[in-house]
């Protein structure tokens, strides 16, 4: 597993690039994610659901799915596609410092 | 005397029945299997009846006939489980106490849970095939589709045999090709992961599958609605998929009476230790077959693997010792590819399906991902195997944990051709697995994992809280505040930090 440079600091992350710790993950980082993930402007509805997946994690050691985070979480389906454009389960998980959610095969 | 109470007679339920009535007198343990009726499923069968391959008659038996002398069968509906009182609640008001409750009713598909997949082009344009009528309504509708928009659709992950989507624009390729309407149908498969498969290796070898039959592939597909009047799929990101055949993979749940016992996640799936199939809610409560939360596929292979490790784990379950014996995510599927051909999958939490031969090197006679008629006959044959030996717990050809023997872990492809067939299916059946693999590698193990109960995370239900479907009736669960923290630093020897990050493909 490889460690690379991230917003100054030197983080863990996996071979696509998602952090493998979850204790390396703050928001300063989580800002700089979310720049590589083409979300320029973090606002406080981006922060909500960010912080129900870091919260969702530890019990369950694994990331929350859309369907998780809209039933769970109480967010709306439609609006989060709006907040991480095209591929919001994998955005949400590299913003967050979480794994990429399992599609399970 | 112990009472065992198994709720599901289907695949892991009958099998954890067999084995472990051969396993104890029953002065030692009592055992009784709870389901709703008496029929049992050969539920790979579901994916043949579309096209007129297997008739109702050799899917459906009597769950009757596979459960042992000396195990009661109760038919009846479950209300709820009163975990803290040790007792299962029937629909017919009779109560079971148990002092240890194995949870092996699956999951269901719910179309429903959809929006639009209650609406009126149901059974008419819009169809499933994970269930039996579903399966024969669509026997009628693909015999008289005279060309058009096929679209084949996930709705979403996890799902029950990940591959038998697949399988259903392959074997519709092959029977448009037979009717000589080929040319008439557009196939489209649509689904909500970023490929054809998860793994990357599947994902390559199966795409080329898909275009190599001129089958269009549309990916990261997450379903809003179903879109009755249009007859289009239409995603959250609002891209529209029309159709004149629409067969969508529902969205795949555990039944009501989990989330009424405040034991299951927002899918009803009861959440589980990877390794044990041991709830984590409760210490004398597992987990078999579909209705887990195991990060592996819900297949048979699954429940027959994870039925093994548990009978392993069973005398350490009595003694009251910690379980030893964990299970690696092993799975193994046949894929039908049309033509008489299929391909095999061979994998586990930690390894991807790769190509090779299987189970033995450059012999097979299985070629894994890749088209033979061997794995074609292969997958045919398993139908008896099912009824005959599987359910009834007799030993078979293939084992628990994984073996990377024969696998191609570079992704080059097999080159191999598969041996004679009927040498190869003999063979492979009538040697016995611990000593043929006895003192080969395995594949790198599960990690071991507590097995003790924690404390879970599954609160009461709240009285009120948003829901994407409120036909989708999940738990509720109570979350942990988030608490902002200071990250910490890799420690990593800073000779080895690379500079840049890699960045994944978004």
């Amino acid at each position: 597993m490889p460690t690379t440079m991230i917003g100054g600091r030197p983080i863990d992350v996996n071979d696509e690039g998602f952090l493998t710790d979850y204790a390396q993950w703050d928001e300063d980082l989580g800002k700089v994610l979310a720049g590589y993930a083409g979300v320029d402007e973090l606002t406080d509805e981006h922060w909500k659901v960010i912080r129900f997946l870091r919260a969702d994690f530890p019990a369950r050691k694994e990331t929350a799915t859309l369907r998780r985070v809209a039933s769970v979480g109480g967010f709306d389906m439609k609006n989060l596609f709006v907040l991480f454009p095209g591929k919001p389960a994998k955005k949400m998980s590299y913003i967050a410092g979480l794994p990429k959610p399992k599609g399970c095969v | 005397m112990r009472k065992l109470v198994i709720l599901g007679g289907g695949t892991a339920g009958t099998m954890v029945a067999n084995k472990l009535r051969a396993a104890s007198t029953q002065a030692e343990l009592s055992i009784t299997v709870v389901d709703q009726d008496d029929a049992h499923h050969y539920q790979p069968g579901y994916l043949f009846l579309p096209f007129g391959q297997l008739a109702p008659g050799q899917i459906v038996r009597s769950r009757h006939s596979f459960i042992p002398d000396g195990v009661d069968l109760v038919l009846c509906g479950v209300e709820k489980v009163d975990a803290g009182a040790k007792t299962v609640h029937l629909r017919n008001g009779r109560e079971l106490t148990y002092d240890t409750l194995i949870i092996a009713t699956g999951v269901q598909p719910r179309l429903e849970a959809t929006p639009g997949g209650d609406g009126p082009e149901v059974g008419k344009s819009v169809h499933q095939f994970y269930d039996l009528p579903g399966a024969e309504a669509l026997q009628e509708a693909m015999r008289t589709f005279q060309g058009g928009r096929l679209v084949v659709h996930i709705t979403e992950m996890p799902i029950k045999c990940p591959v038998a989507p697949l399988e259903f624009v392959f074997l519709a390729d092959s029977y448009f090709k037979d009717k000589k309407i080929r040319k008439k149908v557009d196939i489209t498969y649509v689904t909500p992961l970023d490929g054809a498969f998860t793994k990357p290796v599947a994902s390559r070898e199966l795409g080329d599958a898909l275009k190599s039959r001129n089958i269009a592939l549309e990916t990261d597909f997450a379903i809003a609605e179903i879109d009755n009047e249009t007859r289009e799929i239409i995603s959250f990101d609002e891209r529209r998929i029309p159709f004149d055949l629409l067969v969508t993979v529902p969205l795949n749940m555990g039944p009501d009476y989990i989330a009424a016992s405040g034991l299951g996640d927002e899918m009803n799936f009861v959440p589980c230790d990877q390794g044990t199939m041991r709830s984590l809610a409760d210490p004398d409560i597992f987990v078999l077959g579909d209705g887990g939360t195991l990060k592996t596929s819900k297949a048979g292979s699954v429940a027959h693997f994870a039925v093994d490790i548990f009978m392993e784990n069973w005398p350490q379950y009595l003694a009251g010792q910690q379980l030893t014996h964990n299970f690696d995510g092993h799975a193994n599927c046949f894929i039908e590819s049309g033509g008489g051909k299929g391909m095999l999958l061979d994998f586990n939490y930690e390894t991807q399906p790769y190509t090779g031969e299987f189970p033995l090197p450059g012999i097979g006679p299985m070629s894994l991902l890749k088209e033979t008629r061997a794995n074609h006959w292969a997958k045919v044959a398993f139908r008896w195997v099912y009824w005959n030996l599987l359910i009834t717990g007799k030993p078979l050809p293939f084992t628990a944990d994984m073996y990377l023997m024969g696998k191609k872990i570079e992704d080059t492809a097999s080159g191999t051709s598969t041996p004679d067939l009927l040498k190869g299916l003999a063979s492979t059946i009538i040697r016995t697995p611990a000593r043929l693999f006895g003192s080969l590698p395995k594949a790198k193990p599960a990690p071991g994992r507590p097995t003790v109960a924690r404390p879970t995370s599954v609160a009461a239900p709240k009285a009120s809280g948003p829901k994407v479907n409120p036909k989708a009736a999940a738990a509720f669960e109570a979350l942990p505040e988030y608490v902002a923290q200071q990250g910490i630093d890799s420690t990593a020897d800073p000779a080895t930090v690379l500079p840049d990050p890699i960045v994944p493909k978004f």
